[in-house]
């Protein structure tokens, strides 16, 4: 335990697992209210298209390193293509789910196409379609809180708002509430945290980190409130664990981490349906007899 | 409460289209202030439809809509509004309170604070729901979701209130509390705007009818009768419908054609 904390590459890993535990989950129960659960995933994949295009203006340029502006490429393209969307669906001529199939497609096509032309190969996506948490940097690490704290900030600042809009959207209409603002913002949120999110779990997972801590929460909370905090300690815990693993065994930490979100949210879902339905076959009074006896059919 | 001069509501010659399809056609009716109107019409007639354009949220084809006299946008007074919308949005799964739903009930285009947890308390209470106040709405019946709509809209002390069914499947002990704390505000001064299709649980307090057909006004003046027998005490409520010749609470006017 000790050296796992004595190693800086270790502590900035955690560091950053923490965040992004803390932060994806809190955006995620607003999409799952608005059931856009896949959101996430659309923005994940349309971020590797920024990923690739960060490249190749990083190539373009000339820089020593080509893939420096491939996060803020990725959160570019992240953040125009879940307004986007959003803005389609606001004017009703697409479904949710077409329109999101289109991204899914995109994203991939796109990311695979711009890292050829920029010189790469489809290889150098790996490392984002997967996660890289391993080789986070000092300048990661700020990137991480500063994007993190913006989107705490904002998605927690508005809750009010971003509930009303995602609880009922005709009703918020009908307050005046600037609901397709609010529903852009709140897309532009998501965005922001598939980029932040990158790193940890990479794009492929990015929104199983935003959706499966919520999904885990409703099974026990109560209300929206106690929904969106559990899922956010579910998240830490996760991400957490799953990071702490990869030191001891030779584990992808992305997969591990989502892994065990997975394997919670099946034992929080058993626990929780053995306790609503008691097991009628365990005899409470064995030592009284039965006053209705099941006869065979004849 | 302030009572404006003009109107609460008005539209002017409104047109709807949604799907390529109009759906409402030159509406022109006025609300004024501490009156209590029913929007009445067969199932599809538009009156959902013109609820909802004359409140913003669906955008007009053509005409226009004052609230307030204001014209809807921007100067809009909506936290004078209050707007309880034909039905509970479908489950989302993340479990909800029904405070939580209630708080967000004080939320307007110049309030993006919660209303607090004793305001949605009262206005729960004022629908019998105060004990469920923190049950998630996913869990509850579709007449207790109906109340936790009802006070979500009276939260605001409106001084317009918009009801869309609010009646339907609430039971009958229910909405009798529901009518004395609409007739408590109506004399306070607070217009009522309600979409109905048995007008006999509020025959008492109806002032006007407008009755829509296709998407037209066919009918905007003295609400339908209300029946000596229906406000008695001892009527038998069992079957509303007993007597084919004259279904309770119907307009005779002869002008709701097609109703099911
Ligand atoms: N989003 C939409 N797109 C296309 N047509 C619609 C849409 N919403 C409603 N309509 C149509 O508009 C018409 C009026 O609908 P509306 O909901 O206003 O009726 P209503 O009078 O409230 O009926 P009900 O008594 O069943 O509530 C219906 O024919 C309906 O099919
Ligand atoms: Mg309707």
């Amino acid at each position: 335990m000790i050296d796992l904390l004595s190693s800086p590459l270790m502590q900035r890993a955690l560091l950053a697992a923490l965040m992004v535990g803390a932060t994806a989950p809190v955006i995620g129960t607003f999409l799952v209210q608005r059931r856009l659960a896949l959101l996430g995933d659309g923005i994940g994949h349309i971020a590797l298209t920024g990923v690739a295009a960060g490249w190749l203006a990083g190539a373009l340029a000339g820089l020593a390193t080509p893939d420096a502006w491939a996060l803020p490429g990725a959160m570019i393209v992240a953040v125009l293509g879940a307004v986007g969307i959003e803005w389609v669906r606001g004017k009703g001529q697409i479904t949710g789910d077409v329109a999101m199939a289109i991204l899914f497609y995109g994203g991939i096509a796109g990311g695979v196409l711009l890292i050829k032309i920029a010189g790469g190969t489809s290889a150098n996506l790996m490392t984002y379609l997967f996660g890289s948490i391993a080789t986070v940097s000092y300048t990661d690490l700020i990137w991480t809180a500063a994007l993190a704290g913006l989107v705490l900030l904002v998605g927690l600042g508005l809750r009010g708002v971003l509930f009303a809009v995602s609880h009922d959207e005709e009703f918020a209409r009908a307050s005046g509430l600037p609901v397709t603002l609010l529903t852009m913002m709140l897309a532009a949120l998501a965005a922001l945290t598939v980029t932040v999110s990158m790193r940890v779990v990479g794009l492929l997972l990015v929104s199983a980190l935003m959706i499966v801590p919520v999904a885990t929460a409703q099974v026990i909370a109560k209300s929206f409130a106690r929904t969106m905090a559990l899922a956010s300690v579910i998240g830490v815990v996760v991400s957490v664990a799953g990071l702490a693993l990869t030191y001891w065994y030779d584990l992808p930490p992305g997969a591990t981490i989502v892994v065990l979100a997975i394997v919670l949210y099946a034992i929080v879902t058993l626990v929780q349906s053995r306790r609503r339905h008691p097991d009628t076959s365990i005899d409470p009074h064995p030592d009284l007899d039965d006053d209705v006896r099941l006869l065979p059919v004849e | 409460m302030i009572h404006s001069p003009g109107t609460v509501l008005r539209t002017e010659h409104l047109d709807v289209v949604l799907g390529g399809i109009r759906i409402l056609e030159d509406v022109s009716i006025a609300v004024h202030p501490g009156e209590v109107v029913a929007f009445l019409g067969a199932n599809g007639s538009g009156k959902s439809t013109l609820v909802r354009a004359a409140l913003g949220v669906i955008p007009p084809a053509g005409g226009r809509v004052t609230l307030f006299d204001e014209p809807l946008g921007r100067a809009t007074p909506w936290n004078r509004i209050g707007y309880v919308p034909q039905r509970m949005p479908a489950s989302t799964g993340v479990p909800t309170t029904a405070c939580e739903v209630v708080r967000a009930g004080l939320l307007s285009r110049h309030r993006f604070r919660r209303g607090s947890k004793s305001e949605a308390l009262e206005a729960l209470g004022a629908m019998g729901m105060a004990d469920r106040a923190f049950q998630p709405v996913q869990q509850m019946s579709g007449g207790q979701q109906q109340r936790v709509l009802i006070a979500r809209a009276l939260v605001r002390r409106p001084d317009l209130l918009v009801l869309d069914e609010p009646t339907t499947g609430i039971d009958l002990g229910t909405i009798a509390t529901f009518i004395e704390t609409i007739d408590a505000m109506r004399q306070a001064g607070t217009a009522v705007v309600v979409v109905l299709h048995e007008t006999e649980a509020f025959a008492t307090m109806l002032d006007r009818a407008v009755v829509l057909r296709h998407g037209r006004v066919v009918h905007d003046g003295a609400p339908p009768p209300a029946r000596a027998e229906h406000a008695g005490p001892l009527h038998e409520h069992a079957h509303p419908h007993a007597d084919p010749a004259r279904p309770a609470g119907m307009l005779d006017l002869g002008v709701i054609g097609g109703q099911s």
